[in-house]
């Protein structure tokens, strides 16, 4: 049996841990709606630009000569990961779903034969990946620091990216991320980003219907999709950091309400048992008094 | 009148505009080309420049856009690009820093194409930059 006071001071921790946690969800909840708008002034963009390279490359990845951005270099070799997680730990299972997803996926491509180089965004699936694959990682690119996320911050990765393919130090990427769907439910996504996955026909969200209208292209169609697919990496890589950043916030805060309300469950089987030993010490007391004063 | 385009500008971080207007001059690529409603589907890309919107009665809005697309249909009229700013809001002070930036950019251009696309966007920044306020 505890003594009364280890007891009190079980209590007195447990609270200020809940002091904590119940702060640290509300300050989620409020980035979370920040993050949230982010996420949506940032669709109707990748959304276009998705429906562009829709009807565009649907019409020229039949063709030779067609930008190895978007056929691939042919080969299926060396796979490059992108792991794109949060900074920071405490919400919920947001690093560690992203981490098993891309973790089973390496072990696939390495059953398979292929090499894989990996590509950390975000401290946290570093740290997890690490513990396996130490060798495969090429290079973390932390985030931190920044509070909204900018277009500017995905370009240089993007750049990273594309010029590592352009020197043949890849043949696939694929980005890793969780998809913000709702605050209870985030979704981990993979997104093939070279050659870049094209909607499939009818799938891609279709704007107005134009009945077929025949689209005048200026320059060609082929300058203008050399010129959308780089472009098409960074929004991708942009879109799914907003993502990120939603989800991160939503399981934070999902994950914090819980720990808050687990810890308030702790504060009350602590406090009957507090309140039992007290009862029985005084009870002990009483009956060493009474029997103190029988013998007399 | 008649009827009017529904014209959007977004940037990949939000949706700068979108309104309905009479027209809009867009800076493509290969000439500036303005767009009225009943335009020919086209898709084009978009150089470093000043796109236009007029409207009846208004004086023109003007925005500067770091290059990007326009996608054209019918009844729309949508500019998907990766900077804008609205040419009044431009400072001197920091047109002329972005110049600074983009003459460094041009020093270590790797492709003509590139080379041509700093080009177009000094031309514009400069011409911003001797028009703005300080």
């Amino acid at each position: 049996m505890p003594s009364l006071k280890d007891l009190r001071v079980r209590i007195g921790s447990v609270k200020s841990t809940q002091k904590i946690t119940r702060a640290m969800q509300m300050v989620a909840a409020s980035k979370l709606r920040r993050a949230q708008e982010a996420v949506e002034a940032a669709r109707p963009y990748s959304a276009r630009m998705e429906r562009m390279l829709g009807s565009l490359g649907s019409s020229l990845v039949a063709q030779d000569g067609a930008p190895p951005l978007l056929v691939g270099t042919g080969n299926d070799d060396t796979h490059l990961i992108v792991v794109a997680t949060g900074e920071r730990g405490l919400c919920g299972a947001f690093n560690s779903s992203i981490a098993r997803a891309a973790r089973v996926r390496i072990q696939e491509l390495q059953a398979a034969g292929k090499t894989v180089k990996i590509l950390c965004i975000g401290r946290k699936g570093r740290d997890i990946l690490r513990r396996d694959f130490s060798a495969l990682i090429i290079e973390t690119i932390e985030l931190a620091g920044q509070k909204a996320k900018t277009f500017a911050d995905a370009q240089p990765i993007a750049t990273k990216i594309r010029d590592m393919f352009d020197n043949g130090e890849f043949d696939v990427c694929t980005l890793f991320y969780n998809r913000f769907k709702s605050v209870m439910v985030q979704i981990v996504t993979d997104r093939q980003l070279i050659p870049a996955a094209l909607p499939a026909e009818g799938e891609a969200e279709s704007g107005p219907d134009l009945g077929n209208a025949i689209y005048d292209y200026e320059p060609s169609e082929e300058e203008i999709l050399a010129d959308l697919l780089p472009r098409n990496i960074s929004v991708q890589l942009f879109q799914a950091i907003l993502e990120n950043g939603a989800s991160e916030q939503g399981s934070r805060m999902t994950a914090m309400d819980s720990a808050t309300r687990n810890a308030g469950d702790m504060i009350d089987d602590l406090t009957l048992t507090y309140n039992r030993t007290r009862q029985s010490v005084i009870t002990s007391e009483l009956i060493e008094i009474i029997s103190g004063a029988e013998a007399l | 009148m008649a009827d009017k385009i529904a014209f959007e500008l977004v940037s990949p971080e939000r949706l700068l505009v979108s309104e309905d207007v009479e027209m809009v001059v867009v800076p493509g690529a290969e000439g500036d080309f303005g767009v009225l409603i009943g335009h020919q589907p086209m898709i084009s890309t978009v150089r470093p420049g000043i796109l236009e919107i007029h409207n009846e009665g208004d004086e023109p809005r003007r925005i500067y856009v770091n290059g990007g697309f326009a996608e054209v249909t019918g009844d729309r009229c949508a500019v998907m690009t990766e900077e804008a700013t609205p040419v009044e809001d431009m400072k001197r002070a920091e047109v002329e820093a972005t110049i600074k930036t983009a003459e460094e950019d041009l020093t270590s251009a790797k492709t003509d194409h590139d080379t041509y696309i700093i080009q177009t966007r000094l031309a514009t920044l400069r011409q911003i930059a001797a028009s703005a306020s300080a």
